[in-house]
């Protein structure tokens, strides 16, 4: 008797502990999401009142649109050029610094600060580097010898440049999710590998290291696609998108689409395009990856 | 130096030159090499922010500057430029967010820890799908409920969308799972009710737990450009971070001014990571996506 009036009020109070937070994600999370998708069948535009349920109009519209495509394209090959590059620049300095006996922590501390920093403010820093008048990255290049380069007016050139801003704000955060992986690997592996005459180092890594850091290099590896994909604050500050679109990427495009010209319809059917890539990440984490070794 | 060094101690000079230091010299000087890039930018900014406008985009750049303006350029944007306001919005909005954040999770995750109720699975089941869900999906409805209820450009719009963080509550539940339950259930008996146990018990060892995700969500809303660019409309509700946008169009022409806005924007979380490094590291990575 007095366990199941003990029981019940114990349930009672656990109601009352999960409604703050069941509200909220009702009216945060799961009221917009289904919101979301009923404004992607919609011609809803903020500046009317008025909208049809147009179908699936919103999605044929954005796969023959040619500004669509370009901005797929875009995010694509900026993700192209830089997920390679945080994941190998990131795994070689984790493993160099891990060896590092006196200078490891500071050597840390100092290829983290970009990942604290404001990349906002840090943007406009980058455009005056790389500035293709008097930017420090140009006169350099200059005294070498090296032509200077048009960092973001080039249609051809500015996905790079963004590209290297990304990679210098990622790169500390990488190597340090690689650094915790390489310290949890036991120590007695690579004597045993030794032992087996495995004594190079590029043996010790690829017979002992690259196999036991697996979980961290796909937790790596899905997690800066899913930063790749959301590529905004530098575009939204350094080119708006430009030149001639040469930098539109997808995020950026939703966001002109919804709170720009306030095609809200639209937009709804690229944010859940945004989410279908998202989850697809999500997924492939799920599927490959163990939670504990993170959490 | 070797060269001296060699005659009277040929051991030493041997032994540097053995392959494996060698190359563990060399390793070191190319990792520091590395960093000077890293923190270059830095460097450049706050040096930046001590010169006049002509010097800083003069071609061969020094690090001290050749006439100093630092005073000029920091009382101009703290004093005559509404930096000031800026700076105390973003701290209303990270403060606001971190405390509604943990009001919020920390009792749901403790009922899904270690309470029985129905619904507990679905319920979960949601928070795992919701981590997945980024704001840029939702912004959308929420944007428009903001309008329809005339709330945009308040804090509360600034803050709303993370008032509750469903990774939050995930992370509080894995790390309550952990507390024994033989500890509770003596807590009962001895007559505590379930709030004191969460405040006596639970709080005190989730301590770890709490400031790291603190530092998290944290410096995730200090350097968050999206949301404030969308609800935003006036300057007295601007955050640091959102005002770096006036840049864009060359708001200011006097260059020095600009990084030194630029520098107290950014300054507060790379002062605090270096008050609190292993902390730091340990939110940020907490969550694998940044920012």
């Amino acid at each position: 008797m007095a366990v199941s009036r003990l029981q019940r009020a114990q349930t009672r109070l656990a109601y009352l502990l999960v409604l703050p937070a069941t509200v909220l994600i009702l009216v945060i999370y799961i009221i917009p999401i289904l919101l979301v998708f009923l404004a992607s069948l919609t011609d809803y535009t903020l500046v009317s009142d008025d909208y049809e349920f147009v179908g699936l109009e919103n999605y044929r519209t954005m796969f023959g649109d040619e500004v669509f495509a370009n901005a797929v394209r875009n995010t694509f090959f900026y993700a192209a050029l830089f997920l390679p590059c945080a994941f190998v620049i990131s795994l070689i300095l984790a493993i160099a610094i891990q060896e590092q006996k006196q200078f490891r922590s500071v050597l840390e501390v100092l290829y983290f600060l970009p990942v604290t920093s404001t990349l906002a403010a840090m943007a406009l820093v980058w455009a005056t580097l790389m500035d293709s008048g008097q930017g420090v990255i140009n006169t350099t290049l200059e005294t070498v010898g090296i032509p200077g380069v048009n960092w973001f007016g080039n249609e051809d050139v500015v996905l790079y440049s963004l590209a290297t801003i990304s990679l210098w704000s990622i790169i500390g955060f990488n190597m340090v999710l690689f650094l915790a992986g390489l310290t949890a690997i036991p120590q007695n592996l690579y004597e045993a590998a030794a032992m087996d005459g495995a004594d190079h180092p590029i043996d010790k890594f690829f017979r002992v290291t690259w196999p036991m850091l697996g979980p961290t290099a796909m937790f790596v590896a899905v997690t800066s696609s899913i930063t790749a994909f959301k590529l905004f604050d530098t575009v939204a500050i350094l080119t708006q998108g430009g030149p001639d679109r040469a930098s539109e990427v997808f995020l950026y495009l939703a966001f002109l689409e919804g709170f720009e010209y306030f095609n809200m319809g639209y937009s709804a059917a690229l944010s859940l395009f945004f989410l279908g890539i998202i989850f697809l990440f999500a997924l492939i984490q799920a599927l490959f990856t163990d939670r504990s070794v993170h959490y | 130096m070797a060269d001296t060094v060699a005659p009277t101690n040929p051991t030493t000079w041997v032994g540097r030159l053995r392959p494996k230091s060698l190359s563990r010299f060399v390793t070191t000087v190319l990792l520091f090499l590395g960093a000077w890039v890293m923190v270059f930018p830095f460097i450049w900014m706050i040096s930046s922010s001590l010169k006049p406008t002509d010097e800083v985009y003069d071609s061969d750049f020094s690090i001290i500057p050749k006439t100093f303006k630092g005073w000029e350029n920091y009382y101009g944007v703290l004093f005559d430029q509404p930096y000031l306001i800026f700076l105390m919005n973003s701290m209303i909005v990270c403060l606001g967010i971190l405390v509604i954040q943990l009001l919020t999770a920390i009792p749901a995750a403790y009922a899904l820890a270690k309470l029985k109720f129905r619904g507990s699975t679905i319920l979960f089941g949601t928070v795992i799908a919701a981590i997945t869900i980024p704001i840029n999906v939702t912004s959308i409805p929420l944007y428009i409920g903001l309008v329809r209820v005339g709330l945009l450009d308040t804090y509360f719009a600034m803050m709303f969308p993370f008032i509750v963080s469903v990774f939050a509550i995930f992370l509080f539940r894995q790390f309550f799972r952990g507390f024994p339950d033989s500890i509770i259930q003596a807590a009962r008996v001895d007559g505590f009710s379930e709030i004191e146990i969460i405040l006596r018990l639970i709080l005190p060892s989730a301590v770890p737990a709490i400031a790291a995700f603190s530092v998290f969500s944290f410096v995730a809303h200090w350097n968050d450009l999206y949301w404030p660019l969308i609800v935003v409309q006036s300057q007295d509700k601007m955050t640091a971070t959102l005002s770096m946008m006036q840049y864009q169009s060359a708001f200011d022409t006097d260059y020095g001014r600009t990084y030194a806005s630029a520098t107290v924007v950014t300054a507060p979380m790379v002062i605090a990571f270096l008050f609190a490094r292993r902390l730091f590291i340990r939110g940020i990575t907490m969550t694998g996506v940044k920012g």
